[in-house]
C-alpha cells in the first residue's frame, strides 16, 4: 500500500486534527513566551539598561539583571522539559493511535 | 563604532564554534609562542589515543551511507544531547566567554543568554519535524516536495559557504590557541588538527564524530565545573561575597553587574539576537545531529539534555569569570612584566587557563588546555562531516547521479570530500594566519540565518512555498547576507582598507532575513506554473508525515 493512501487516511482521522491543533497551540504558546521574554529582555538592555543594574534589595550587590537572567535560564529549560514531557507521552500516544487506525482501515 | 567593534569581536570569539581568537580587542598584537606545556600534551595524547580507539571501533560499524552520515540513526537522546552540547560549546565558549565576564562583567552574561535562547525555539518549532522529514542533510527537508536538483544545489552551496567560513575561523583560532597553550608551531598545529579531523571523519563517520563530541563535552563539563568549584570555594560559595569583592577591585566598580556599552545600540542588539537565535537553527552541522536519533521522541530529548548542559555550563563560566577577576586579576604572576592590570600573559583569552593554573596548578591547566584542543577537534569534525555530506549526498548522489548512485560510491565520494575539505581547511588556515578573521563567523551565522533558516522553516510550515520561491528566497538571503557583511566595517574597512563602511551595522540578520522571507513569499505567490501547483498539493502528505513521523527513516529501516 502506498504511503500516500496512508497519509490520506490519517488526515481524515479526527484524531489527527486533534493532535495538530493541540500540539500546535501548545508549541506556539511556549515559543511565544520564550520569544517575548527574550526580546523583551534585549529591548530592556538596549533602551533601559539602568533598570537591570539596580540592586535586588537594599545593600545587596546582586542586581535585578542577574536575577532575571538566571531565572530565564532556568525557566526556559523548564519549558523545554514541560514540552518534551507532554509531547513524548500524550502527543506520541495520540500519534501511535492515528497510525494504528490507518493500518487497521487498510486491512 | 567602538561598540560594534566590540560586538563583532565578541561574537566571533564566542559564537558556538567560532574560534576567532585573533579578533578580540584583548588579543591585539602578535601572539607569543609559549613554552612547551608537557602536562597538556600528555593529556591530549591520552584523548587522541582514546578517540582513535573509538574511531577504529566505529570504522567496523560504518558500512552503509546511513551509518556514515547519521550513525545509523541509533544514537540515544541523552548521547545526542551531549554531542550537540559538544558541537555547540567550543573552546571559544570556554575561553572567550570567561574572558568577557572577566573584562565586561554582566555583558558577558547577556551574550550567554543570546546563545542559549535559540534552543527552546528549535525544540518547540523544529526538532520533531526535522527528525520526521529529514534523513541525512537538512536539504532532504527543503527538497522534499520541491525540485530536487535546483533546491539541493542551493542548499549545498549555502551549507558549504557556512562550513568553509566556519572552518577557517576554527583553524586559524586553533593554530593560535595551540601555539599559546601547547607551545607548538602554528603550522604544526594546523596540520595536526586537519589530519586528525580527516582520520576521525573518513574512517569513523558520524559514529566516531559523535563519540569525539560526547567525550569532549564530558571533559569540558567536568573541567569547567572543577575549576569553578575550586575557585568559588575561596569565597565560601557566597555569591554576594564574591560580587562584593569583585566590584571593589574591578575597574567597572558598581557597574560590574549592569548592562554596559556592548549592546547599547538597539538595531545591533536585535540583529545580533536574531542572528544567533536563527543562525543556530540554520547551521548544517547542528541540524544534521537531529538525524542521528531513532525518532522524534529522542530528538526532543536531545534538545532537553543539550540545552540543560549548555545552560548549566554558561552559568559555570559566569562564576569562573567573576572569580577570575579576583584570583587572576590580582596576581602579578599572570601579567606581563608582573604588572597587575596591564596585559595578561598570552592575551585576554587566557583568563580561564590562568584561573585553572591558579586554583589547580599545572595538572589542571594541562587538563583544561587538552580540553580546549579536544573541543576544536570535535567542532571541526562535525563541520567537515556536514560539508562532506552536502557534497556527496546532495550534489553527487541527488543532483549529479539523480538518486542512482550506489551506497558504496556515495560513501567513497563523501570520504574523498572529507579529505578535500581537510586539505582546504589546512591551506586556508595557513593562508589566513595573519588575516583579520573576525567577520567569518558573523558571515557564517548570517548566511545560516538568512539563507538556510527561512527556506527550511517555510518548507516545513508554509504550504504555498514553491521551487521558484525557495530559490529566490535562499539565494537572495545568501547574497544579501554576504553583501551586508562585505560592506560592513569588519570587511570593507578592516580588511579592504576603505575609509568608511557602506553598511552601518555589523550584524546582517535583521536586514537579510526579511529579504529572504519576502522574496520566498512573493516569488511563490506569483508562481502560476503547473509544477508549482503540484508542489503545493504535495504539502498535504508532507504535513502528515511531519506531524506523525509515519514513513520517516528510522534505525529499524536497515
Amino acid at each position: 500500500m502506498s504511503s500516500s493512501a496512508m497519509y490520506e487516511r490519517m488526515r481524515a482521522n479526527p484524531k489527527f486534527q486533534e493532535l495538530v491543533a493541540k500540539r500546535g497551540r501548545f508549541a506556539w504558546t511556549l515559543a511565544f513566551i520564550v520569544l517575548t521574554m527574550f526580546y523583551g529582555f534585549v529591548m530592556t538592555v538596549a533602551f533601559s539598561p539602568a533598570s537591570l543594574g539596580q540592586p535586588v534589595s537594599e545593600g545587596s550587590r546582586v542586581t535585578v539583571g542577574v536575577v532575571i537572567e538566571l531565572f530565564m535560564f532556568i525557566f526556559f529549560w523548564v519549558l523545554t522539559a514541560v514540552y518534551v514531557r507532554r509531547a513524548n507521552t500524550e502527543f506520541d500516544a495520540l500519534t501511535q493511535e492515528i497510525i494504528r487506525d490507518a493500518w487497521k482501515e487498510s486491512k | 563604532m567602538r561598540t560594534s567593534n566590540y560586538i563583532f569581536a565578541a561574537l566571533s570569539l564566542l559564537t558556538a564554534s567560532g574560534l576567532a581568537v585573533a579578533a578580540g580587542p584583548a588579543m591585539e598584537g602578535e601572539i607569543q609562542q609559549q613554552a612547551t606545556n608537557w602536562h597538556a600534551i600528555i593529556m591530549f595524547v591520552i584523548f587522541v589515543t582514546m578517540t582513535m580507539g573509538i574511531t577504529y571501533w566505529a570504522a567496523s560499524r560504518t558500512k552503509s551511507t546511513s551509518d556514515f552520515y547519521t550513525a545509523g540513526g541509533g544514537i540515544t537522546g541523552f548521547q545526542n544531547g551531549l554531542a550537540i552540547a559538544g558541537d555547540y560549546m567550543s573552546a571559544a565558549t570556554l575561553l572567550g566567554l570567561t574572558a568577557m565576564v572577566y573584562g565586561k562583567g554582566y555583558d558577558g552574561y547577556i551574550y550567554m543568554m543570546a546563545f542559549f535562547a535559540g534552543w527552546p525555539i528549535i525544540l518547540f518549532l523544529m526538532a520533531e519535524r526535522l527528525r520526521n522529514l529529514g534523513r541525512f542533510t537538512f536539504s532532504d527537508i527543503t527538497a522534499y516536495r520541491l525540485d530536487q536538483g535546483k533546491v539541493r544545489t542551493m542548499a549545498a552551496i549555502s551549507s558549504l559557504i557556512v562550513v568553509c567560513f566556519y572552518l577557517i575561523a576554527q583553524m586559524v583560532g586553533a593554530g593560535q590557541l595551540i601555539k599559546l597553550l601547547f607551545g607548538l608551531e602554528y603550522n604544526v598545529a594546523i596540520f595536526a588538527v586537519g589530519i586528525l579531523m580527516m582520520v576521525y571523519v573518513t574512517f569513523g563517520g558520524m559514529v566516531a564524530t559523535t563519540w569525539v563530541q560526547i567525550i569532549k563535552a564530558c571533559m569540558l563539563l567536568a573541567g569547567g565545573t572543577l575549576v569553578m568549584f575550586l575557585a568559588f570555594s575561596q569565597f565560601g560559595f557566597s555569591f554576594e561575597n564574591l560580587l562584593d569583592k569583585a566590584m571593589s577591585m574591578h575597574t567597572l566598580g558598581d557597574k560590574l553587574m549592569s548592562p554596559g556599552a556592548l549592546l547599547a545600540d538597539p538595531v545591533t542588539a536585535i540583529s545580533l539576537g536574531l542572528g544567533l537565535m536563527f543562525g543556530t537553527a540554520g547551521l548544517p552541522h547542528i541540524l544534521m545531529r537531529f538525524f542521528t536519533v531513532t525518532d522524534a521522541k529522542e530528538a526532543r530529548k536531545s534538545v532537553l539534555y543539550a540545552s540543560g548542559f549548555v545552560a548549566y555550563f554558561f552559568n559555570v563560566i559566569f562564576l569562573m569569570g567573576l572569580c577570575a577577576i579576583l584570583i587572576v586579576g590580582q596576581n602579578p604572576e599572570f601579567f606581563e612584566g608582573g604588572e597587575v592590570g596591564k596585559k595578561l600573559i598570552g592575551g585576554g583569552n587566557m583568563v580561564a587557563m590562568h584561573l585553572a593554573k591558579a586554583v589547580g596548578g599545572d595538572m589542571l591547566l594541562g587538563f583544561l588546555a587538552a580540553v580546549a584542543f579536544a573541543t576544536i577537534l570535535a567542532v571541526v569534525s562535525g563541520l567537515a562531516l556536514a560539508g562532506a555530506s552536502a557534497i556527496s549526498h546532495d550534489l553527487y548522489a541527488r543532483v549529479i547521479k539523480k538518486g542512482t548512485a550506489s551506497e558504496a560510491a556515495e560513501i567513497r565520494v563523501s570520504k574523498i570530500a572529507t579529505i578535500c575539505l581537510g586539505a582546504v581547511a589546512i591551506v586556508l588556515g595557513i593562508l589566513f594566519e595573519k588575516q583579520n578573521i573576525a567577520f567569518m563567523v558573523g558571515l557564517a551565522f548570517g548566511v545560516a540565518a538568512a539563507a538556510n533558516f527561512p527556506v527550511l522553516i517555510l518548507s516545513m510550515y508554509w504550504k504555498g512555498l514553491t521551487t521558484r520561491g525557495a530559490l529566490f528566497g535562499g539565494y537572495s538571503g545568501l547574497i544579501s547576507a554576504v553583501a551586508f557583511v562585505v560592506f560592513s566595517k569588519s570587511v570593507w574597512v578592516d580588511v579592504l582598507g576603505n575609509a568608511a563602511p557602506l553598511f552601518p551595522y555589523t550584524q546582517p540578520a535583521l536586514f537579510a532575513m526579511p529579504i529572504a522571507f519576502l522574496m520566498a513569499f512573493i516569488m511563490s505567490k506569483t508562481d502560476g506554473s503547473v509544477r508549482a501547483k503540484a508542489e503545493i498539493d504535495a504539502f498535504e502528505d508532507q504535513y502528515v508525515r511531519a506531524q506523525t513521523g509515519y514513513g520517516a527513516s528510522g534505525a529499524a529501516s536497515h
